[in-house]
C-alpha cells in the first residue's frame, strides 16, 4: 500500500463521515459546517486525481462562496429544530436499506469491472506525464477552443441566476419615499413651469387703493 | 494494492447512497434537502473526475466545471426561495407547502 492509496482511505473515510454527519446532524450551522469538511475532503480527493484546477475552484468557489452563503441562510432562519426532528428516524430503516442496496451494488459492479490500475492515457493529452504541462493549462485550452460557446451559456446562467436571486429576495419598504421613474420621464415641461403675462408697469399704489373692490374681484 | 478507478467510483457511490438516505430523512428539513443534493452533485463530479484522470481525457473535467457552474446557481435560486419561504410561512418545513394542493 503506498502512500497515495493511504491517503486516498484517509480522506474518504473522513469525507463519509462528514457527509453522515450533514444529513444527521440536530443543528443546521453544524451540518453546513461538516458539508465544508465534505468538500474539502472531496477537493482532497481531486488533488489525488491531479484536477488541480477543479480541486482549487472547488474550494475556493464553493468552500468559499456557496457554504458561507448557506451558513449565512442557516444562520438568518430561525429554525424550529423540534418540530422538524419529528419523525425523523421513521423511515430510517427504509432509507438504509436502499441505501446499502444502491452503494453494494455499485461497487460490486464497479470494482469488478473497472480494475484500471494505471491511467491508459496518451500522456501529452492529459498533461500529466509531461511534468511541464499544467493542468490548468490544459484545461483552459480545451474550455476556450472547444467549449466557447457553453462557456458563454455558463456565463449567461449564473447571470441570469443572480438575477433571480435577488429579485425574489429583494424587499421594498412601504415607508420610503422614492421617484417613479416612469412617471417622471412623461413630465412636460407645462406642468412643472407656467409663463404668465403680465404687464411691465403696475399701477400706483394710491390707484389701487382707491378701488379695492375691483382687485379682490381680480 | 493500488488505487483502481473502481475505488474513486465505490467513493461516489457511496456518497451518492449517502446523500439518497439525508433525502429520506431530512424531507421535513427544506435546507438539509438542499445540502444532500449538493452532495450528490460532489459524487457525481467525483466520478466524472475520476474517469477524466484514469481515461485520460480532458472533457470529463469540462464537464465538472459545467455542473459546478449549474450547481452554484442552483443552490443561490434555492436559497433565496428558501429565505422567501421563511419570509412568509416562518418556517421551512416542507409539510406546510400544500398551498397548491387541489
Amino acid at each position: 500500500m503506498d502512500v497515495k492509496t493511504g491517503l486516498f482511505y484517509v480522506f474518504s473515510t473522513v469525507l463519509l463521515f462528514a457527509a453522515f454527519r450533514v444529513i444527521t446532524a440536530r443543528n443546521p450551522v453544524h451540518a453546513v459546517l461538516y458539508l465544508v469538511l465534505a468538500f474539502f475532503q472531496a477537493a482532497m480527493v481531486w488533488m489525488l486525481l491531479k484536477a488541480e484546477f477543479l480541486s482549487i475552484a472547488l474550494v475556493l468557489v464553493y468552500v468559499g462562496a456557496v457554504m458561507v452563503l448557506f451558513l449565512f441562510v442557516v444562520m438568518m432562519l430561525d429554525i424550529n429544530i423540534d418540530s422538524i426532528r419529528k419523525g425523523f428516524w421513521k423511515h430510517f430503516p427504509l432509507a438504509a436499506l436502499m441505501g446499502v442496496v444502491i452503494a453494494l451494488e455499485m461497487a460490486a459492479v464497479m470494482m469488478k469491472g473497472f480494475r484500471l490500475g494505471e491511467p491508459l492515457a496518451a500522456p501529452s493529452a492529459m498533461g500529466q506525464a509531461a511534468a511541464q504541462v499544467s493542468n490548468t493549462k490544459e484545461l483552459g485550452k480545451v474550455l476556450y477552443l472547444q467549449y466557447v460557446y457553453p462557456l458563454e451559456v455558463a456565463a449567461a446562467i449564473l447571470l441570469v441566476a443572480m438575477i433571480a436571486a435577488i429579485a425574489l429576495t429583494l424587499r421594498q419598504r412601504k415607508d420610503t419615499k422614492y421617484t417613479s421613474p416612469s412617471d417622471q420621464v412623461r413630465v412636460k415641461s407645462k406642468d412643472r413651469l407656467s409663463v404668465l403675462k403680465m404687464s411691465a408697469t403696475q399701477v400706483a399704489p394710491a390707484q389701487q387703493e382707491a378701488e379695492p373692490t375691483t382687485e379682490n374681484k381680480a | 494494492m493500488t488505487l483502481t478507478l473502481g475505488h474513486f467510483l465505490s467513493l461516489g457511490a457511496i456518497l451518492f447512497a449517502l446523500s439518497v438516505i439525508g433525502i429520506f430523512l431530512n424531507r421535513k428539513n427544506l435546507i438539509v434537502l438542499l445540502m444532500a443534493i449538493e452532495l450528490m452533485l460532489l459524487a457525481v463530479n467525483t466520478n466524472f473526475v475520476a474517469f477524466s484522470y484514469y481515461l485520460g481525457d480532458m472533457h470529463g473535467q469540462i464537464f465538472v466545471f459545467f455542473i459546478l457552474t449549474v450547481a452554484a446557481a442552483e443552490s443561490a435560486i434555492g436559497l433565496a426561495l428558501l429565505v422567501l419561504l421563511f419570509r412568509n410561512k416562518s418556517s421551512i418545513n416542507v409539510d406546510e407547502l400544500n398551498t397548491l394542493k387541489g
